[in-house]
């Protein structure tokens, strides 16, 4: 394929799977190492702000970290008159009330700042707070990439304000590569509702195979396009490769089982980076989708 | 007593440990809690005898025979998901929170709040016990709200049954549905494998219920792969004074066990590896 073709096309791509461990990670930092070369233009980010890891596989220094903040109501209780209205507006089930008492709280950690509380406020008792859920880090990798880490503080309940934060930092790329949460549940949606494409990474046993569906339902429901890598293939059982082809899914690529990609993977190597073939796969089947599925930005 | 399995990364193993203790317990109650990947039941083949449907999130709608697109709700989402299209006021469900707040505001009346009850509360009969289970419906939100209901719903069933043991499968992250996983538990074992990003994610998961104060043991999966990772996750857990549950060598068995809709210690019931799985267990529920 010839890569001029391709330089007025963007694309953001998402490397995603039900199951975790199905290797997101890995095909992740492979992706975006093989296209470096002809792609400078390039960002990863690691929206799995639970457990963000990526940014473990390359020499990059921290360029800068952005608070990020969610609003929660302060309650003045000379003010208050404990009247419950605040209560009755709060779908979270955020704010504690036993009026006889005179006692009113805010449970921080089930408030989402929606700020129903103080617009249900008619004695003006509510103000409100930032409140720190989270960090995204930008990195700067040896070669001169960005890396985005989205990073939720440990004992926040959610990390979709944290990924949403991190995706106002991809304007002006022409590429971006996201690794995604595992499950279909909120963070998943909030990643790849950015995507153009959605890689679904699996492996092929039973487990790998009831997640991948329940993945491709969702996807269907958000009209994105998507395809399969089955990783660790050679492994498990071969209902995975009929049930790709029943749906007629795209069968992007098999990953064979290998011990050595294991060990390298494990020390924090970027597998492609160590072994040319991984390497023109990747950068191969990403010229491929963005070909198909890139927008013209002209 | 109730124990949680659960790792901060995914796909190290835990439903595979689960499953191996599950088979080792008589008379339990196993949960699982991965409301959306959850996967116990393909091996045991629960009889399901109750299934119910779960309110999750409300999302908002609009009657556009009322709407005047004056715009106010638009104002007052901070979820931004109330954009003008077309030139018509529309909703987005993806970004939609359900905080019912534009609905409240809506100086027309012109928005309503729609259930979504597609999620499900499942449970039954199994060889070794009752099990209960949830079913995230595709893209909904509120696991952490669905965990709760099925946790509910086990202890109750544990309570009728005369069940010692609850015995729990956790989702990976440290999120929502975790925290509503391990919260009162009695014990959380950590399943977690030698690689960079293995470590990296048990020490946030400990860093979590160190915050709870749970009691917690570690499960090194494959140890032998990396052995020099697996030495840093031993001092580790020295220095968090953790204990080391089991460390189990890869095995090419396992899953052979899974894909035969078995548990390893079904499938292999007298080799080593069951062995110490039965070691494992005994000393959590000895302890």
């Amino acid at each position: 394929m010839e890569v001029e073709k391709l330089v007025n096309k963007t694309i953001k791509i998402a490397i995603a799977s039900g199951k975790g461990g199905t290797g997101k990670t890995l095909i992740a930092t492979s992706m975006f190492y093989a296209i470096q070369e002809n792609f400078k233009n390039s960002v990863l980010v690691d929206c799995d702000a639970e457990e963000p890891n990526s940014v473990l596989f390359f020499k990059a220094n921290l360029q800068r970290s952005v608070e990020v903040v969610q609003k929660v109501p302060v309650i003045d209780t000379d003010k208050c008159t404990f009247c419950g209205k605040c209560h009755d507006y709060c779908a979270y089930n955020a704010i504690f009330i036993i009026p006889p008492s005179r006692i009113i709280k805010v449970i921080e950690e089930l408030c989402h700042g929606c700020g129903a509380c103080s617009v249900a406020c008619e004695y003006d008792a509510i103000t409100e707070k930032d409140m720190e859920v989270g960090r995204v880090n930008v990195f700067v990798s040896n070669e001169g990439f960005n890396i985005i880490e989205a990073r939720m503080k440990n004992g926040v309940m959610t990390p979709v304000p944290v990924i949403k934060a991190a995706h106002k930092y991809t304007v002006d790329k022409q590429v971006v590569i996201m690794d995604s949460p595992p499950g279909t549940s909120c963070p998943f949606i909030q990643t790849v509702v950015e995507a153009d494409y959605v890689i679904l990474v699996t492996e092929p046993t039973p487990f790998g195979l009831s997640d991948l569906k329940q993945s491709v339902n969702t996807l269907k429901t958000m009209n994105k396009n998507y395809g399969v890598i089955i990783n660790r293939a050679g492994l498990g059982d071969k209902k995975i490769f009929d049930y790709l082809k029943s749906e007629d899914i795209d069968l992007l690529a098999e990953i064979p089982f290998d011990k050595e990609i294991a060990v390298l993977y494990s020390n924090g190597n970027i597998v492609a980076a160590h072994n040319d073939k991984i390497k023109i796969l990747f950068a191969n089947l990403f010229e491929s989708i963005l070909e198909r599925y890139g927008n013209s930005s002209n | 007593m109730e124990i949680a399995v659960i790792s901060g990364k995914g796909g190290t193993g835990k439903s595979s440990v689960t499953a191996a203790f599950t088979s080792l317990l008589k008379n339990v109650v196993l949960v699982d809690c991965d409301v959306d990947a959850a996967n116990l039941y393909i091996l045991f083949e629960p009889e399901i005898d109750e299934k119910t449907s779960f309110v999750g999130a409300q999302k908002a709608e609009i009657d556009y025979n009322n709407c005047t697109n004056c715009g106010i709700c638009m104002d007052y989402c901070r979820f931004d998901a109330i954009k003008i299209e077309n030139g018509k006021i529309a909703i987005n469900e993806i970004f939609c929170d359900g905080c019912q707040l534009c609905s409240r505001i809506c100086p027309e009346k012109a928005i309503t709040m729609i259930n979504n009850d597609e999620s499900l509360l499942l449970s039954g009969n199994f060889r070794y016990g009752k099990m209960v289970y949830g079913r995230l419906a595709p893209g909904e939100e509120n696991s952490g709200k669905l965990v709760n209901i099925v946790r509910e719903k086990a202890r109750k069933i544990a309570e009728q049954n005369n069940s010692k043991v609850i015995l729990i499968d956790g989702p990976p992250g440290i999120g929502c549905p975790v925290i509503s996983t391990v919260t009162g538990v009695d014990h959380v074992v950590v399943v977690t494998e030698p690689s960079l990003s293995g470590m990296h994610d048990l020490i946030r998961t400990v860093e979590m219920t160190e915050n709870f104060n749970l009691k917690t043991w570690v499960i090194i999966n494959k140890f032998d792969l990396n052995r020099e990772m697996s030495e840093k996750i031993f001092e580790f857990c020295n220095l968090k004074s953790i204990q080391i549950l089991a460390k189990l060598p890869y095995h090419e068995q396992v899953v052979e066990a899974m894909v035969n809709c078995k548990s390893i210690s079904e499938w292999e019931p007298d080799s080593d590896f069951t062995k110490i799985f039965e070691d494992a267990i005994d000393k959590v529920i000895n302890s």
